[in-house]
């Protein structure tokens, strides 16, 4: 699908966050496909509590961008309907914690109305998630619930790290006609990018190398890219080489990327905040092992959030994956 | 003349007698009682009953089906065919119909084969029919999630200025799930054009109304959410009918939702596994036995003179090949291919989904190819099916 509009060709260079940069791309979808429709919990006049949705309400009518009741499992629940009838509804989750009361809606009918109905209705819906911690949150503001997503067959999965990814991939989940959970990392809303817009990056499906290394791969998504390049950067001065794969979309998992990465640096640690028993790390670390046994010289490491609920404030620095944290774990493995 | 509500499970101090037009005993209720609503005329209502009489045909055939064991399992709505019928009689063919897992009459009703209804129930698919011809959703077996569905759709609807209607059935379970009042909520805030219908059978499973709620009626929820509710005789296909399509003419007209309670009852178990001698007593149910909604209607017609002795056995003929029709095909069985699996998952294929369905299929051309090294004749059917395996493969 194609993402050029009428005008956008005459745009500058602007320096645009990650939440503008989404912003930016709802606005497009919203101008190129007049089905395209905006709904949540504050998403109207005040424009989201993050500012996703800012000047959209102004900008379309309350009949494109509404602000909904209260209620996740309501505002999942009638975007299907909506969807049923040609729409193409893009929801809020105000914070990851509060998408649970939707569980219900998004597993048993976003992700599965295509299966039951063999094919005849598809559900073009983007469910975004604001996710994961480092912003000093209070309880329920912090959770990391890509597991449970990525475990559920008939949804994509996907988180951008950056600005640029950010507009292009949501561009491309708002087009695609399978329902798409887009997680957004809340501490990277404020990351910068010098961007011309409209900004088409890699495919939403691949995962991208950014930064080429030798000696490990570190395996990263939404919130951890950031420390694992700031680790990378570290390494060499140890003098190691770390390349570093920004995910971006945890289902489908780009294989291919990964385990050719894999075969040529041999070593990988996947890093993220969500727990780590049952979490995603260990569906990559599993996969990759099977794919890649005999090209691997230590097992997979997961550098990720402890076994408990998201803590308070003043201890998340004890529990989030940093650099120290990652450089110490790959240390560990036996050198050679 | 008002309902023995002594033997239902309703709060007897508290509730009202319910909106009917139709009494037990097949006579017209006085005008002065009926809340501004009329009879349907003759002609509708003969309709009505013709479709009461074909669906209960379909319904025990049915369940006579799952006895037999030829069936895994079907809820049945005997009893509840009046709340039925009226639903799929008030939409216009433009309208959209959101079903549970008990309304299968109500599909047969609006046109659904009988083979596509029960194509769930065979365990052919989850889900068997045109949903876009038919203007019904897929039947919801995760309670009450359907109405956020209908009211979803009845919001695009309005969006798009057309005139569709839709129209969500719901148990009195169901209206204690969270998401029976997010849909109420947002059908009266967004002033959706939505009609939820309960049906009242007063049982959720094995558990009765009164453990089900505190409240007096169903429809008494809607004032907390500012719509209208109509505590109707859900017996009265007459009064259902005039009340679901006044709700519909309603939400037609710009006029947002309407909850309506159907107080009925459900005669046969929950589903053939389910046992009901656990949890009620014979006489309960015989005493709703005895408000059957087709012979009330048929009473009244008869005593109308409406309904000739002619007329009456042409519609049990219909119903008797409506019957025939759904042994028959039973006896077709479903080609299920087990390749198709994969399918139906995503709208953009995944590799990793190809690799899975690479792997049965080469599964199954084993077992095909050790199938037929143990016969000693060619069966020509299994080699073609084979083909086809290996050249999707
Ligand atoms: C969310 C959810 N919880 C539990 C069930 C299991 N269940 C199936 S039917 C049923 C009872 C529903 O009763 P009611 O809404 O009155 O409808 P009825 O079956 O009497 O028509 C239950 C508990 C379910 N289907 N969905």
């Amino acid at each position: 699908m194609s993402h050029t509009i009428a005008g956008v060709a005459t745009r500058s260079p602007e320096t645009l966050t990650m939440a503008s940069a989404l912003n930016a791309a709802i606005r497009d979808a919203m101008t190129d496909d007049p089905t395209v429709v905006l709904f949540g919990e504050d998403v109207g006049p005040l424009g989201g509590v993050f500012r996703v949705t800012d000047g959209l309400y102004a900008e379309f009518g309350e009949t494109r961008v509404s602000d909904s009741p209260l209620a996740e499992s309501g505002i999942v629940g009638t975007a299907i309907g909506m969807a049923m009838y040609g729409m193409r509804p893009v929801v809020e989750m105000q914070f990851d914690a509060f998408s649970y009361p939707a569980f219900q809606q998004i597993v048993s009918h976003v992700a599965k109305m295509r299966n039951r109905t063999r094919g005849k209705i598809a559900l073009p819906i983007v469910i975004r998630i604001p996710y994961a911690g480092d912003i000093g949150g209070v309880e329920h503001h912090s959770d990391s619930s890509e597991a449970y997503w990525t475990s559920t067959p008939g949804l994509t999965v996907v988180s951008p790290s950056n600005p640029a990814d950010a507009y292009s991939m949501l561009r491309e989940a708002i087009a695609s006609d399978d329902p798409v959970i887009f997680m957004e990392p809340k501490s990277r809303y404020w990351t910068k990018a010098e961007l011309t817009l409209p900004v088409t990056t890699a495919p939403m499906a691949s995962a991208v190398i950014l930064r080429e290394g030798t000696d490990v791969t570190l395996l990263a998504y939404g919130p951890t890219v950031k420390t694992a390049l700031a680790t990378a950067e570290l390494a060499t001065a140890e003098g190691l080489s770390i390349e570093v794969i920004d995910l971006r979309s945890l289902s489908p998992f780009d294989d291919a990327t990964v385990s050719a990465s894999l075969r040529k640096t041999s070593r990988v640690a996947v890093i993220h905040e969500a727990a780590q028993f049952g979490g995603y790390g260990a569906e990559v670390a599993a996969r990759l092992t099977e794919r890649n046994f005999f090209y691997l010289a230590a097992p997979i490491l997961r550098i990720t959030g402890f076994d408990i609920p998201y803590p308070s404030p003043k201890l998340e620095e004890y529990f989030l994956p940093t650099p120290d944290r990652i450089l110490a774990a790959i240390s560990r493995w036996e050198w050679s | 003349m008002s309902l023995n509500v002594e033997s239902t499970r309703i709060p007897t101090v508290l509730a009202p007698p319910p909106l009917r037009l139709i009494d037990d005993a097949g006579h017209p209720v006085d005008e002065s009682q009926t809340g501004g609503f009329t009879l349907p005329d003759t002609a509708t209502l003969l309709s009505l009953y013709r479709r009461m009489v074909i669906a209960r045909r379909f319904d025990v055939q049915v369940t006579a089906l799952t006895r037999q064991g030829r069936l895994a399992t079907y809820p049945s709505a005997l009893g509840q065919e009046a709340c039925e019928i009226a639903a799929v009689s008030a939409l216009d063919s433009g309208d959209w119909l959101f079903p549970t897992y008990r309304d299968s009459i109500a599909l047969l009703t609006r046109g659904v084969k009988p083979a596509d209804i029960l194509a769930s129930f065979r365990g052919d698919w989850h889900s068997g029919y045109d949903y876009y011809e038919h203007r019904i959703a897929p039947q919801a077996t995760p309670l009450a999630t359907q109405a956020l569905h209908a009211v979803g759709l009845a919001t695009a609807a309005k969006l798009k200025r057309d005139s569709t209607v839709a129209l969500t059935l719901l148990g009195d379970g169901a209206t204690s799930e969270g998401d029976a009042h997010e849909a109420f909520n947002f059908a009266a805030v967004w002033q959706a054009p939505v009609v939820f219908l309960v049906q009242n059978n007063q049982f959720a499973i094995s558990v009765p109304l009164d453990k089900q709620m505190a409240c007096r009626t169903i429809a008494d929820k809607a004032i907390g959410y500012g719509m209208p509710g109509y505590f109707v005789d859900g017996n009265d296909v007459a009064a259902m009918f005039a009340v679901t399509s006044a709700a519909v003419d309603a939400a037609r007209a710009g006029k947002g939702p309407t909850l309506i309670e159907g107080l009925t009852y459900r005669i046969e178990a929950h589903t053939n596994s389910d046992d009901p001698s656990r949890y009620r007593n014979a006489a309960d149910v015989d005493v709703w036995r005895g408000r059957d909604p087709i012979e009330r209607l048929e009473k009244f017609l008869l005593s109308e003179g409406a309904l000739s002795e002619a007329e009456r056995a042409s519609i049990a003929q219909e119903a008797e090949d409506t019957a025939a029709a759904t042994r028959e095909c039973m006896t077709v069985q479903a080609v299920v291919d087990p390749l198709e699996l994969f399918e139906h998952v995503y709208a953009n294929p995944r590799p990793a989904l190809a690799e899975q369905r690479a792997a049965l299929a080469a599964e199954l051309a084993e077992d095909s190819a050790t199938t037929a090294a143990s016969t000693v004749t060619t069966d020509s059917t299994a080699t073609t099916a084979n083909t086809e395996t290996d050249a999707r493969a």
